[in-house]
């Protein structure tokens, strides 16, 4: 539990603290631009990003994005996975990683599903 | 004669949780444990939210039209802003909780006590802007008409686009119609207070102000509401059966009846989240003041109660993206 086992580099080495407390103050500049970011974007909406790609806007692909970013620093670097050992990250996170996009995949599919059959005058919606 | 054990390790007291498998203690494991089972709980809230708005993909309700308020600012159109805000507070308190958890492992009481006052003090805030989030989505702003077929009817100024409240226009129509109490007919038989306007006056206002027209949930091309032309509104207008005023888990004035609830129901449990991490992180901080992980040697327990409060900050991270941003 000793201080000297935190890891002090993030953006795979790119970025090297000091300290731990470096390393906090740097992750929440980050964590605060790119929810600056998010906010902007979420404001001005610009024009280019209102395209569809992949079903969706490229906007909200990009706030996705971002969001599944920040969440890999507030867990990497504040709740200390990063220091943890390879077994205990993987057993934390290949769950969630496994499972969370399988109820995705399968919930939305359904959704897209009965959109259509609705949209499709199998059930009447102008009333 | 007692089990022999070949190495001395394994000696210490293994039921107990003795060994450390993967270097984490036997609470932080648990932590761990719970925290993903709760992030399972949560996406099942988010993906179901994201169920019901795939199904309704052409009449979701525009979540910059509804969280538009600030504090001290009325009457201007800020989507986003109060929100952004709050997400900014709640990850500098969780940022506070990581340097209260580093001076614990330098055995730093003094400081272990600011940071977790300041991550206190964050937490508060953070569950009272949502209170007031929640009052304003609760009160509404402008006021709807409902159909039969549950849709809901908004009404805009036709040149401008702009929305317009129901107190704007519509005009009184004398009616005997008084709130049912139980005082004044059957038995324990009694209804909701009535809207401020009754459906006929709603009608008989649009009826005189023919700037007015009728919005309706369905999205055009551009992916905002369709605005109807004043014959097909004076149309659609006698469809409407019901006045709504704000929210409540029946209906809503924004749109949607499952936007309300899913509203209610994944903010609400997020914001329970943080209540319980402010009363869990209150009564750690009273610990460290009286000293108990001093005497223990470690600060471990801050470090676990430090796990659940960057946890609620990662679930509010995606109710953020979900709810206002998406």
């Amino acid at each position: 539990m000793a201080a000297q086992e935190h890891k002090l580099a993030i953006f795979r080495g790119l970025l090297k603290f000091k300290s731990n407390q470096q390393k906090i103050w740097g992750v929440l500049i980050f964590l605060s631009i790119v929810t600056t970011v998010e906010v902007v974007l979420g404001i001005i909406k610009p024009q280019v990003l209102m395209t569809s790609f992949l079903r969706m806007k490229l906007l909200n692909w990009i706030f996705i994005i971002l969001t599944l970013v920040k969440a890999y620093y507030i867990a990497w670097d504040f709740m200390h996975i990063r220091d943890e050992r390879g077994s205990l990250k993987s057993s934390i996170v290949l769950p969630l990683v496994i499972l969370i996009p399988y109820l995705i995949f399968i919930l939305l599919l359904e959704a897209d599903y009965i959109f259509d059959v609705m949209q499709n005058g199998f059930v009447s919606w102008n009333f | 004669m007692e089990v022999t054990t070949a190495n001395p390790s394994e000696a210490e007291n293994v039921w107990g949780g003795g060994n450390r498998p993967l270097n984490a203690s036997y609470g932080k494991l648990m932590m761990w444990f719970f925290i993903v089972s709760d992030a399972l709980t949560f996406s099942g809230f988010l993906v179901s939210y994201g169920f019901s708005r795939f199904k309704n993909i052409d009449s979701w309700p525009i979540a910059d039209e509804v969280f538009t308020h600030f504090p001290f600012l009325h009457g201007i159109d800020a989507p986003m802003y109060y929100v952004a805000l709050m997400t900014f507070i709640l990850i500098f308190s969780s940022v506070t909780m990581v340097l209260a958890v580093d001076a614990g492992h330098h055995m730093q009481k003094g400081k272990v006590i600011l940071y977790m006052f300041l991550t206190i003090i964050g937490g508060a805030v953070f569950v009272g802007s949502q209170a007031w989030e929640w009052k304003n989505f609760i009160k509404g702003e402008y006021g709807a008409l409902e159909t039969k077929g549950g849709q809901i009817l908004q009404f805009v100024n036709a040149d401008t686009g702009k929305r317009v409240a129901l107190e704007e226009f519509a005009q009184p129509v004398a009616t005997d119609r008084t709130t049912h109490t139980s005082s004044t007919g059957i038995w324990f038989a009694n209804e909701k207070t009535l809207p401020n306007y009754s459906v006929a006056e709603v009608k008989q206002g649009f009826e005189a102000n023919p700037n007015l027209a009728i919005r309706i949930q369905k999205l055009n091309a551009n992916g905002q509401k369709t605005v109807l032309s004043r014959e097909a509104s004076l149309e659609q207008i006698e469809n409407a059966t019901l006045v709504v005023e704000g929210a409540n888990l029946v209906r809503n004035e924004y749109g949607n009846r499952l936007f309300a609830d899913f509203f209610f129901f994944i903010t609400g449990f997020h914001g329970f989240h943080v209540l319980s991490g402010v009363v869990i992180n209150i009564i750690i901080f009273f610990n460290v003041i009286v000293g108990t992980y001093e005497r223990r040697g470690h600060y471990e327990m801050v470090e676990k109660v430090g796990l659940y409060w960057h946890f609620v900050d990662l679930v509010w991270v995606f109710v953020f993206t979900f709810f206002y941003l998406v």
